[in-house]
């Protein structure tokens, strides 16, 4: 088994953990290269099938190319599809600064298609490598009421063993990849031939190297055209990969804030 | 273009609040060259704004309430490569508050940084962490005294440092693989050898990482595959689960535990892989078919039939505790090992552990972030292993209100495991009826059969009283028989020894013997130890009916004295293994039929309850 070998294996594991224990789960995709790698690491897990629906959180504001994909490839997997829109900007809280404001539209949009749909666990597709807040992540991580995350007190996690058992009133997030790096996360699709947007290629010297909406994610500068050429590029550069993320920078607790009330 | 993936070690830091872990993180990355661009910058603007000289530890701490009280509170990881291979650093909350979020940190790695403050020295977290890494399974450790700019960068100080924590680890059976004298802050002997410390001969932190080996795959040892689900998506049935130990291939015969149900393995079911598998090994998450539609389910291990997990349903641990609630003797949780999962009682608390000094204690409950060893007993059989021989069948979690409490290592010393107990090999059995019937048996006898089954410690009166019985109910025109403990193993059991196995196994047999004894219209008295609950059980089952379980009651301080055959004494030197009540457990009945304590009352008095016992059970009953 190489290194990438023993990363799918540890994710298909937690991914079976939680389609054990957990009744009525989803997998949020947002169509990102991490969120894709999830999907397919369940095709793994589940021997080419997704056993539970599959959840875009939608804003309206993703790019064209996002929307393309996501139409060819939900018919494509076969995937159960569920769209959920986001409420307008002025529903959100105003002492937000602006782009965390913005973001935030989309925990509400999620916690209202949770509540919708009672959804009891949420596959979702974050690294610890990315950001401060999400390196202090569980694998199966609990949101209270009001799907509040608290950071200050969390569940042991060791041995295999998860807090797979909940209150009621409590869902949980499942974290697959929080093992991965950004740079796992390319090898792997490389690796397998996972699809790919092609917002992340370079264009006219710049790619995108997160994918967020339109208005709050913006491309860096690279030459990186192909996989081999972004693999090559994270080896060697020191840019912090949200570093195009607007939301992350915006005060020095900005992103833990918008985390702890429910964002991914 | 480098497509070559490297290998990947997991490093713990650990040690007391404020010895310096997240500054030394900070630091080796900044050493490393891997520091994020823009995250100095970033960092001076935080401590500046809060009017602090620069803070390395900002680096790791993420949380507001981390930068804000100067304190680690949750695990957190950054990776970084040296030229020889990449790194996952798990920088692990020193604050007792947060052990939990040590141990979730600490428990994935496959070495530790162990860290002191030169000026403070050693304290009790220093202590507790060494403690609780050796109980994690984390065995690579290097020690880094931190702050040696604070002693003057002394080497008789650092010296006694070494000396105290090496006396302390080696009380663990760790030994540490370097000791090395830093300053986080300066970058002393970090990345770069410390021109401050030139005493100092041996490796910088970054080389000391490299020194570490990689772990040893599980590969061979023998097969663990815990099953995690069935499933039906389409026409086939897969079993899923991840390989803990082991390998296996197409065409293995797999014994299913603790079911005791086997089948071949018809096909290893991927997606998506380059072509299909074989065979598979330790770590892969597989999926496979098999030969025979058994039913297997969720929790169930799968092994080869030569070499099985342990089965039984009691087993010895040590544990630490994490619950906000204490442990608590007496009280179920719900006990987790891989993905099986039972109800558990907490049997017996044998001993608390200070990891501060390793004195032992008694006491009747565990508290939060202490170590204890533990007896526990669940009603369902379990396929466990000791954790000294596969440490991923060997370890388990308990839960209580939905979540994981404390974590434990399975120790099987003194108990058997029960899978030959309950295992029945005959098959194409036709049970013969008698021609003489239970009924006509009981009215020429003028009493029922049945067992007086006597269980107490050696040297309690047991044979004593069995015998005396036997002669006054015989006067009193009663069948009745002794089997006793010695006559036994002169015959029948001869070819059994006292390990744990042997000492079941001669039990079940004297089970039966005294069930057809019983079924022939005796009063059958055994007089043997029978130390197992487990056992006892087992025997009353084969009875059926007319079982009497006599708990002879002594105080083992009592029996110990008494040594009618000097066996105490020869337990205590070590001559004989195995002696219950010294080196093996002794479960005394939960709730017996009768007890007499021959360590209060004579053996007239005895005799006297267990007459009144028998004419009222045995006599009125016809």
């Amino acid at each position: 088994m190489d290194y990438l070998d023993s990363l799918e294996a540890e994710s298909v594991y937690i991914l079976r953990e939680a389609f054990a224990k957990l009744d009525n789960i989803a997998v949020l995709w947002s169509l990102g290269k991490d969120s894709n790698v999830v999907l397919w690491l369940i095709r793994k897990a589940f021997l080419g099938h997704v056993p539970f629906p599959v959840m875009h959180v939608d804003t309206g504001k993703k790019f064209p190319e996002m929307y393309a994909f996501r139409e060819r490839y939900s018919k494509e997997w076969g995937l159960r599809l569920l769209v959920e829109p986001c409420p307008p900007i002025d529903a959100v809280d105003p002492t937000l600064p602006p782009a965390a404001r913005s973001a935030a539209r989309k925990t509400h949009g999620l916690n209202d298609a949770l509540k919708k749909y009672g959804f009891r666990g949420l596959v979702a597709g974050i690294r610890r490598d990315e950001e401060g807040t999400r390196a202090k992540e569980r694998y199966f991580s609990p949101r209270g009421e009001g799907n509040v995350w608290n950071l200050r007190d969390q569940p042991p996690e060791f041995w295999n063993q998860y807090m797979t058992t909940f209150p009621p009133d409590v869902h949980v997030r499942i974290h697959p990849l929080l093992h991965w790096t950004e740079l796992d996360i390319w090898r792997y699709t490389k690796r397998e031939n996972i699809p790919l947007i092609s917002l992340y290629f370079a264009k006219d010297g710049k790619r995108y190297r997160s994918l967020g909406d339109q208005d709050i994610t913006s491309p860096m500068a690279s030459n990186a055209d192909t996989l081999d050429a972004i693999i090559a590029e994270l080896e060697t550069t020191r840019v912090a990969e949200r570093s195009g993320r607007a939301m992350d920078h915006e005060a020095e607790d900005a992103f833990e804030r918008l985390r702890a009330s429910g964002y991914l | 273009m480098t497509d070559t993936i490297r290998p990947n070690l997991r490093i713990v830091i650990v040690g007391h609040v404020d010895h310096g872990k997240s500054t030394l993180v900070g630091r080796m990355l900044h050493e490393a060259g891997a520091m994020p661009e823009g995250k100095l910058e970033q960092i001076k603007a935080i401590s500046e704004k809060r009017g602090m000289p620069f803070e390395w530890a900002f680096v790791m701490d993420a949380l507001q309430a981390e930068r804000d009280q100067g304190i680690t509170i949750d695990t957190a990881r950054i990776h970084f490569h040296t030229d020889m291979r990449d790194y996952t650093i798990i920088d692990a909350p020193g604050h007792t508050e947060f052990l939990k979020n040590m141990i979730t940190g600490a428990a994935s790695a496959q070495a530790a940084l162990l860290l002191i403050d030169a000026q403070e020295g050693v304290r009790e977290q220093s202590r507790r962490h060494g403690y609780l890494l050796s109980l994690l399974g984390v065995k690579q450790i290097a020690v880094v005294v931190n702050k040696m700019d604070l002693v003057g960068y002394d080497a008789g100080r650092f010296g006694e440092l070494v000396t105290t924590y090496s006396a302390y680890l080696e009380g663990l059976g760790v030994e540490p693989s370097v000791f090395i004298p830093v300053s986080a802050r300066n970058g002393d002997n970090v990345g770069a050898r410390s021109k401050t410390m030139p005493w100092y001969q041996g490796p910088t932190v970054l080389k000391a990482l490299d020194g570490f080996t990689e772990p040893l795959s599980s590969e061979d040892k023998p097969l663990r595959l815990p099953i995690q689900g069935v499933y039906k998506f389409d026409e086939r049935r897969i079993l899923a689960g991840r390989i803990e130990s082991g390998r296996l291939k197409v065409g293995d015969t797999l014994l299913f535990s603790p079911s005791n149900k086997t089948a071949r393995i018809r096909s290893i079911e991927t997606w998506n892989a380059p072509e299909p598998l074989t065979e598979a090994s330790a770590g892969m998450s597989v999926g496979f078919t098999l030969d025979e539609q058994i039913f297997v389910e969720r929790g169930e291990v799968a092994s080869h039939e030569a070499s099985p997990p342990v089965e039984t349903n009691v087993f010895k641990a040590r544990l630490f505790w994490l619950g906000h609630k204490p442990l608590l003797q007496g009280k179920h949780y719900t006990l987790k090992i891989n993905t099986l999962e039972a109800d558990v009682l907490v049997e017996r608390i044998e001993r608390v552990i200070d990891t501060g000094d390793l004195t032992t204690r008694e006491a009747q409950s565990v508290e939060r972030n202490a170590v204890a060893e533990v007896v526990l007993r669940t009603r369902r059989m379990l396929a466990i292993d000791e954790a000294l021989s596969i440490e991923a069948t060997g370890r388990f979690v308990l839960v209580e209100d939905y979540l994981p409490v404390g974590g434990g290592l399975v120790s099987m010393e003194g108990y058997p495991d029960q899978r030959d107990l309950i295992t029945v090999r005959s098959t194409n059995i036709t049970a013969v009826g008698h021609a003489v019937s239970r009924e006509l048996r009981q009215s020429r006898n003028g009493h029922v059969g049945g067992v007086l089954w006597f269980t107490g410690l050696s040297g309690a009166g047991k044979s004593t009283l069995a015998l005396a019985l036997e002669e006054q109910l015989f006067a009193r025109g009663y069948q009745v028989y002794v089997l006793d403990g010695d006559n036994v193993r002169g015959g029948l059991n001869a070819n059994l020894g006292f390990s744990p196995e042997d000492r079941a196994e001669n039990i079940r047999r004297i089970g039966e013997v005294a069930a057809l004894f019983a079924d022939a219209g005796f009063i059958v008295i055994s007089s043997f130890i029978s130390p197992y609950r487990a056992d006892r059980q087992r025997a009353r089952e084969a009875v059926k009916q007319g079982f009497h379980e006599i708990y002879v009651e002594a105080d083992l301080a009592v029996c110990e004295q008494r040594d009618p055959k000097g066996l105490y004494r020869r337990a205590r030197t070590g001559e004989i293994r195995d002696f219950t009540g010294i080196s093996s457990p002794y479960e005394a009945p939960e709730a017996a039929d009768l007890v007499v304590s021959t360590d209060r009352q004579s053996v007239e008095e005895c005799l006297e309850v267990l007459t009144g016992y028998v004419e009222r059970a045995f006599r009125q009953a016809v």
